[in-house]
Formats: C-alpha cells, sequence, structure tokens
C-alpha cells in the first residue's frame, strides 16, 4: 500500500499532475466527495491527494455551509487540515503527519491517532485533542487556543509559544519550553534535559521529573490560580484528577535589553 | 534533508518481501529526497561471500569506450578475487556499470576488498554472508525496478532517500554505506556531521579508506573502527554519541541486528513502531503506515536514544 502521489479515480474527479520531480501537485481541484447531512459531513481521504483533502475541508467548512467534518483515513499525510479560520469541529479518524493543523483559528478539533512534528504550529485560537503521542516541536509558536496530546511528544514542545496552553499527559522530550514567551504547559510525565531554556515569560507545570533546567528557568511560587488553572483545564477535557505539580518561569536573569540600535548607541557614547 | 527508513522482522526467517516493503517506504518519503535511492538489505545467510561490485558510476560520461573499459575493469577485478585467494562460484551482471559475485574465501576481508578496489574508479558496495546494497539515482520505484528488488526475500532491511546538501548526486555519494572492511555492515544517515574533516583525517592516519566526499559515510568508517577495536555493535553506537558532533538519526545494521541512534538535540525525526513480529522506522510515520495497514501505536525516541533489536 502506497500513500502518497496516487489516486484512485473518484467521482469528477481528474488524475492529479505532478511536477516533473513528482513533488509538487498542480491541477488540484475540490473532489466533493463528502456524504452531507445536513450541517454534518464525512469523507474517506484514502484514495485522496493532500491537496484534494484540504481543498474538500475547506469547500464544507467555507462554502457548504457544514459545521462539523470527519475525515477517515488520513494515512498520515503532512499538512491536513492547515488554516482553517472558522469556528467548526474536526475529527480526524487516524494519524497525521508533519504540520497538521497550522496556523487554524477556531475549529475544535480531535485526532484518533497521532501526529508528527510541528502540529498546530501558530495556532490562534480553539481546541486540538491529539488521542496518542506527537513529535517534536508540537504546538510551536501558538498564541491561543488549547492544545491537548494524551500520550507522550518529542523535543522542544512550545518552542516560541506565545500564547494558549498546552496539555501533556505522557512525558516530553528535550528544551520543552525552548524560549516560551507567554502562556501555559501542563506536562503531567516526565521531562528532558534543557526546560525552559531562554523562556522570556509563560508557565510551565511538570508533575513528573525534570531531568534537568535550561538557562534561566527557576521553580515559581505556587498560587491559587495555578490550582484553579489546572483543576478547569482536566475538567474540561476530562483528564481525571490532577496529579500535583512543579512550578517553573522565567528568572529574568537574561532581561539585558537595550532599546537602542548599534548605530544609535554610537551616537550616545 | 533525506530520509530513512528500517525493518526487521523478529522470527529470524528470511522469507518476507523485504525488497518490497522497503520501495513502499521510501517512495512515501520520495519527497524528502529524490535525488537517490539506497537499500542495504539482508537474506538469509550463506557460507559464500557476497560482493557488489560498482565498475563506475551512473554520472560517468558514456562515451566511445565506456562499454570497454567497464568490461576491463570487470576482467581485471575477477583476476585479482584470484590473486587474492578467492574461488568464484558464481558471477550476476546487475545492470552495466555493477556486478555481484558469490566467493568461497576465508581470508581477510580487508587484503580482499584491498585487492578489488585497486583497480581506478571500482569500488566495493558491500561484502558479506547476507548483506547487499543497492543504490542508484531516481526515487525508489526506479531503483527497485532497475534492480529487481520487488522479489527480493530477507529477514531486514534499512533504506535512505537523498536530499544532496554536502556532496555530489551520484552513486559513490549515495547511502547506505558499508562499513568497509566489516562484514555486512551498513549505515543510513539523516543530518550533518560538523567534526567530519577531523574523524576522517583521523581515520585516515589509522588506514581506512573513503569512497566519497558525504559526511555520512564517516559513521560507517567509524563504527568499522570501535568494532575492529573490540566494540560491539551497540557499545560502539553509543560511543559514537559522544565522538561525532552535529545533527543526526542514523540507523546501523549488521547480519542479525539493526539499531538507531539519535544525537543529544534530537534534532532530526525519527517514528518507531515496535511490535511483536517486527520493528519498523522512518522519519515520518507515512513510511510505516505504508507497510502496516492496522492500526498501530507509534513514537518518537528521545534525544541521546541508542536501540538495537536482533532478528
Amino acid at each position: 500500500m502506497d500513500t502518497v502521489n496516487q489516486s484512485a479515480p473518484t467521482r469528477q474527479q481528474e488524475e492529479p499532475q505532478f511536477d516533473p520531480r513528482g513533488l509538487v501537485e498542480l491541477n488540484a481541484r475540490v473532489p466533493h466527495v463528502s456524504e452531507i447531512d445536513g450541517d454534518r459531513a464525512r469523507f474517506d481521504a484514502h484514495a485522496l491527494t493532500t491537496r484534494q483533502i484540504n481543498l474538500e475541508l475547506r469547500s464544507l467548512l467555507y462554502e457548504q455551509g457544514v459545521r462539523e467534518v470527519t475525515v477517515r483515513h488520513p494515512g498520515a499525510r503532512h499538512s491536513l487540515g492547515a488554516g482553517i479560520l472558522t469556528r467548526c469541529r474536526i475529527t480526524f479518524e487516524g494519524s497525521l503527519g508533519y504540520f497538521a493543523l497550522g496556523m487554524i483559528d477556531g475549529p475544535e478539533v480531535q485526532i484518533a491517532g497521532r501526529v508528527g512534528w510541528s502540529a498546530c504550529e501558530n495556532m490562534m485560537s480553539g481546541v486540538v485533542v491529539i488521542d496518542s503521542n506527537a513529535g517534536s516541536l508540537t504546538g510551536a509558536a501558538i498564541r491561543g487556543g488549547d492544545l491537548v496530546v494524551k500520550g507522550q511528544v518529542g523535543a522542544r514542545t512550545g518552542i516560541d509559544q506565545k500564547g494558549g496552553t498546552i496539555i501533556v499527559m505522557g512525558d516530553a522530550g528535550s528544551m520543552t519550553g525552548f524560549m516560551m514567551q507567554r502562556g501555559r504547559q501542563i506536562l503531567c510525565g516526565n521531562v528532558g534535559p534543557g526546560l525552559g531554556d531562554s523562556m522570556y515569560d509563560g508557565t510551565i507545570y511538570v508533575a513528573g521529573t525534570v531531568k534537568s533546567l535550561g538557562i534561566d528557568c527557576v521553580p515559581g511560587e505556587w498560587t491559587d490560580a495555578d490550582t484553579e488553572l489546572i483543576e478547569r483545564k482536566f475538567s474540561i477535557y476530562g483528564l481525571g484528577t490532577p496529579p500535583s505539580f512543579d512550578k517553573f518561569v522565567c528568572g529574568k536573569k537574561l532581561y539585558n535589553y537595550d532599546s537602542l540600535e548599534p548605530s544609535e548607541r554610537k551616537l550616545v557614547l | 534533508m533525506c530520509g530513512i527508513a528500517g525493518i526487521i522482522y523478529r522470527n529470524g526467517n528470511g522469507a518476507h518481501r523485504i525488497g518490497h516493503d522497503m520501495t513502499s517506504m521510501l517512495q512515501s518519503m520520495k519527497h524528502r529526497g529524490p535525488d537517490s535511492t539506497g537499500y542495504a538489505l539482508y537474506k538469509a545467510p550463506t557460507q559464500e561471500l557476497l560482493v557488489r561490485v560498482k565498475l563506475s558510476d551512473s554520472t560517468a560520461q558514456r562515451d566511445l569506450d565506456f562499454a570497454d573499459d567497464v568490461a576491463r575493469r570487470r576482467r581485471e577485478v575477477q583476476a585479482l578475487f584470484v590473486a587474492a585467494g578467492a574461488h568464484v562460484k558464481d558471477t550476476e551482471d546487475i545492470n552495466e556499470y555493477t556486478f555481484g559475485a558469490t566467493l568461497e574465501y576465508h581470508g581477510e576481508l580487508k587484503r580482499l576488498a584491498d585487492h578489488i578496489e585497486s583497480v581506478p574508479q571500482v569500488e566495493v558496495l558491500s561484502l558479506g554472508h547476507s548483506l547487499e546494497i543497492v543504490k542508484d539515482l531516481g526515487d525508489a520505484r526506479t531503483v527497485a525496478a532497475a534492480y529487481g528488488l520487488d522479489d527480493y526475500f530477507g529477514s531486514h532491511g534499512i533504506g535512505h532517500v537523498r536530499m544532496a546538501t554536502e556532496s555530489d548526486v551520484d552513486i559513490a555519494n549515495a547511502h547506505p554505506y558499508w562499513a568497509y572492511p566489516f562484514s555486512d555492515v551498513a549505515v543510513v544517515h539523516n543530518g550533518q556531521l560538523t567534526n567530519y574533516h577531523q574523524w576522517r583525517r583521523r581515520l585516515e592516519a589509522s588506514g581506512h579508506r573513503f569512497a566519497s566526499a558525504c559526511d555520512s559515510e564517516i559513521i560507517a568508517v567509524y563504527l568499522a573502527d570501535r568494532m575492529a577495536a573490540g566494540d560491539s555493535l551497540e557499545a560502539a553506537m553509543r560511543r559514537s554519541l559522544d565522538d561525532l558532533d552535529g545533527v543526526f538519526t542514523y540507523i546501523c545494521v549488521s547480519e542479525d541486528a539493526l539499531g538507531v541512534a539519535k544525537d543529544e538535540l534530537a534534532a532530526k525525526p525519527l517514528v518507531l513502531y515496535e511490535g511483536d513480529d517486527m520493528v519498523a522506522l522512518a522519519s515520518e510515520e507515512m513510511a510505516i503506515r505504508a507497510v502496516i495497514d492496522h492500526e498501530i501505536e507509534t513514537y518518537d525516541p528521545y534525544e541521546s536514544t541508542v536501540m538495537v533489536w536482533t532478528r
């Protein structure tokens, strides 16, 4: 079984054409293969190319008034569901590849499987629940919304995070929260070396052991607001009773900002 | 970027369609590297020695003398088999610039390999009792069709799709690399090694030969060097995490084992599926899904990981 560059003929569909290297799909059109029932729809992605899947999703959500879509057999392909900017519900019945759901603003998504690298990169708002594991760079640069991973995650989770909440039920790899700027991470398992390295702000909660703290990441003081936040998130996503967490924040020892450009500094001196 | 993949069946027999499986995995990762595709495939071990020899590169200019030159080199290599003390039991024409031979040979492998490579432009692609390395330009389907890999049966294998960043696009710079002169050991690599030149000088000074200008070849030669010093495959791989700088995920195979190593930054991807009967791993989950049709649990191993499975 080969999941790339193939396409069984479906209704109204021409054979996909690729560039000479076989990488870029040139002629994708909306395949119109969904079964639509009111404002719900479902379709099978097995025989579709990546672009066709995304075009079908967009057509349903933006043009056909559908609010709830189920995608069967996504086949771990990359970039699925990227750039959906409307409130809706999407369920993927299977794993997704890299760059899943990047830049989304609004959707509530459930993935019955795992995701590859860079899931939900730059998510603005919405909710994404991943039933299994996630690769590295999960939630890179997210600005808002909730990202829940029920399994483990790879390295550099929430790198450059600028808002929102990332919840990981399993372990997390090295350099988690690297250069984090705002937002929250609730990590229920053990965490690898370099936690919160060079973070500017934001809060990281860890229930397991931390292999090592990164530069300028320090233990923080626990407040009632922390307890309230964690209990609320656990109850929303049905995650059971929360374990006890340690809190980590930025030590602000690297706050050596200079508002002058190098050329301006010369003038002042 | 590059993509790497590996698969090992754990019931010990060599009756799996390993060539077909590797092609499916590598073709699904074509977007990671369309320049060249390579395979290291393992069938049931034989008493004899299998050798695959490249007589010219596929990028060599096809001038009027090409066919004559290749035929002459082949005659010279076959004469050198005998000169090194090997008895040639069988030969196989693989394509116009590659041939395979089955030898009865009980001497030192380095001596035999050095003899063969004393002919200019000739390279030993692989040498061992069960290993065969196939590599050429193009995607997995192209290479598999040209070398008839669909019907290759074996127990384990690794593969590589290459997006060339450090050196030329030709067979010499394509993966996998055989750990010259170590029987049945091969390596594929995704990443860049930043202390390549230091290690190359060091290893050349201790008598190792390099067939390419590709940084990844260091890993194969390094492991060969460590194993010659008495390390096991796993011990050599663990030591490589300290000795090699840069970013890497590499898969290394021997006659009965398959291992993977990741650098301390976990900078290069790897997705792993560990089943009771087989282990499959690749740069992307898509490749694993290309050979397993039911729902499975996969995960990304963490930084500084070394794992080895036996067949």
